[in-house]
């Protein structure tokens, strides 16, 4: 099939050179440059001194930041959850959709995911802030539910009170699922379109209801699915910076804005790389257990 | 009067509550889309009450020489990456389709890095990098400035259309290769008028992936633009943090309406497919 590069050494070098060479020079060397300076330290204001400590990693792994780095993981993973219970069920009615609403609910569910991340975060901004759209909403309800009172001989409500809805885990929490929903919704989707559909029918002939027929066939045959979605939703949570910085508060900082802090303002670099790579170690350990559960395939595909 | 059959086992959509979730998680997707474009109309400054239709916005929007100018950098910045990591990816997947090398293993998952690694790592990997060892001039003239970006979005952008351009590939039929060649076509000439008709549809949905890819990103540029190189994404991010105002409202619509636009241009090339090609909805 494949031909040896030593048939056509010609073509090979000439497609091969461009590609490796960006590769190297624009990704693997700034990494490898970061990951050099996270066994290095300060010196005066610009030097940077690399001098083997592991220093940094272990500040890294001291409480106070591997406090932030447990409420990310915390917080990626409730995210994850939210955007699986919200998004199985879309996914499924999309599988077993006539081929034409297939095509305009994939349609609807891809459209916001090729919205700029920036401009979903504002809009959620603009419908949470205080004088937004639901405290809007809340308040019309409240001036209804005042009159009521006060037409049925109640006591009035007091002043309508708006809910603080941003600035707070609550908004880091809905923002994050509200962008990434669509992470997970497609390999799931993926993933329940080539389930052999006799098995479920099967399942249901013998007896057992839906929601039997959910937990005890299609969701061990759609198990590498959800590691692929659980996955592509949880290492761009972990590492969200905009969300948390936009929706958040003081106290919902995660790791992207510990990261981002020590390269741009604290300019404590040396430590900033240690943390950036203890993130990319995570997401690589992230990824090796999604391969693992990924092989694991049960062979029914029949 | 026809009666519709009840819902067969399978046919979950049709069934209510399950068409209930679908209305409501759709809400939940569209309402804030939705409600920002819809206010970038409204004529109230305080922007949650409809007021009545205007276009103010957007003319103030056109006149803001700060936001066009940031517009037209994304812009710039968009197609020269788009062009450069096409070029990229299409070597790449070309190498990794048709031969067989030492070190196959190992180049196939440096590809795979720059889409798996968290944007925040490589855009500080980008900072140290342009602050250290290639210090990009900020002097130059317009649009060499942008370079430093420009770099940065094709290093996350070119594996993208790599594994685009990788999938189209697994259908060409090899046959079509030997028979040039045994018509007396070199191997440059077979690649030229073989293969890359073949690759031509997945070269167009790659670009469009590229540049929205590169039109999207916020978190990179963020590390790498410095302050005579501000992008879209970067100029909306010290409003937004601002204030919320109609001027937003407004230059998000516009950013709206290209994606849209652009993504309508994907279907119809490529069908349903290209859609879903780019941003994680294959498996790494």
């Amino acid at each position: 099939m494949e031909q040896s590069w030593k048939q056509a050494k010609a073509v090979f070098a000439a497609a091969l050179a461009a590609p490796l060479a960006w590769l190297v020079v624009f990704f693997v060397a700034p990494m490898v440059i970061v990951w050099a300076f996270s066994f290095g330290q300060n010196q005066g204001l610009t030097e940077i001194a690399i001098s083997g400590t592991f220093h940094n990693y272990a500040r890294a792994i001291a409480p106070l930041y591997l406090q932030i780095f447990l409420k990310s993981a915390w917080v990626a993973g409730l995210t994850t959850a939210l955007c699986l219970v919200l998004g199985f069920p879309v996914a499924l009615a999309i599988t077993f959709a006539a081929d034409r609403a297939k095509t305009w609910l994939l349609l609807l569910i891809m459209l916001p995911f090729w919205t700029n991340l920036l401009i979903r975060t504002y809009a959620l901004i603009a419908v949470l802030r205080t004088e937004g759209y639901v405290n809007m909403g809340l308040e019309w309800l409240w001036k209804g539910g005042g009159a009521l009172a006060a037409l049925v001989g109640l006591k009035p409500l007091g002043a309508f009170q708006p809910l603080e809805l941003l600035h707070n885990n609550f908004a880091v929490v809905l923002g994050l699922v509200y962008v990434h929903l669509p992470f997970m919704v497609l390999p799931l989707y993926a993933a329940l379109d080539r389930l052999d559909r006799s098995l479920l029918e099967a399942s249901l002939d013998l007896g057992a209801g839906h929601l039997r027929t959910l937990l005890r066939v299609v969701v061990p045959l759609a198990l590498p699915g959800i590691a692929s979605g659980v996955l592509i939703t949880f290492i761009p949570a972990l590492g969200a910076y905009l969300t948390p910085d936009l929706l958040g508060g003081p106290d919902s900082q995660m790791i992207a804005n510990v990261i981002e802090r020590q390269f741009k303002r604290a300019n404590d670099w040396p430590f900033g790389a240690a943390l950036s790579f203890v993130l990319m170690y995570l997401t690589f350990i992230a990824v090796a257990i999604q391969a693992v559960l990924a092989k694991r395939t049960p062979e029914a595909r029949g | 009067m026809i009666r519709k059959p009840p819902p067969g086992p399978l046919e979950y959509l049709r069934r209510w509550p399950m068409r209930l979730w679908l209305t409501a998680v759709g809400i939940f997707l569209y309402a804030p889309l939705i409600a920002l474009m819809a206010f970038s109309f409204n004529d109230s400054r305080r922007n949650i009450v409809w007021k009545g239709f205007t276009l103010d916005y957007y003319d103030k929007l056109f006149h803001d020489s700060a936001l066009l100018e940031a517009f037209a950098n994304s812009l710039t910045i968009a197609a020269a990456s788009t062009v450069l990591s096409v070029a990229l990816g299409a070597m790449a997947a070309l190498v990794l389709w048709r031969f067989r090398f030492p070190g196959k293993t190992a180049l196939d998952g440096a590809l795979a890095l720059p889409i798996v690694v968290p944007e925040i790592c490589m855009g500080v990997a980008m900072l140290v990098f342009f602050a250290r060892v290639l210090p990009w001039p900020q002097d130059l003239p317009w649009p060499l400035n942008l370079g430093a970006i420009i770099i940065a979005h094709v290093s996350f952008s070119f594996p993208f259309v790599a594994v685009v351009v990788r999938a189209r590939m697994a259908s060409f039929n090899r046959e079509m290769e030997e028979a040039a060649r045994d018509l007396g076509a070199g191997e440059f000439r077979t690649i030229a008028d073989v293969i890359l008709p073949h690759m031509a549809p997945s070269l167009v949905a790659g670009a469009l992936l590229a540049f929205t890819l590169s039109l999207d990103d916020f978190v990179i540029t963020f590390f790498t633009a410095g302050p005579d190189t501000v992008t879209f994404p970067v100029k909306v991010y010290s409003m937004v943090r601002f204030s919320v105002t109609p001027e937003v409202n407004a230059a998000s619509t516009v950013l709206i309406v290209l994606t849209v636009l652009l993504t309508a241009v994907a279907l119809k090339l490529q069908g349903p497919s290209a859609a879903t090609a780019g941003h994680g909805g294959e498996k790494p």
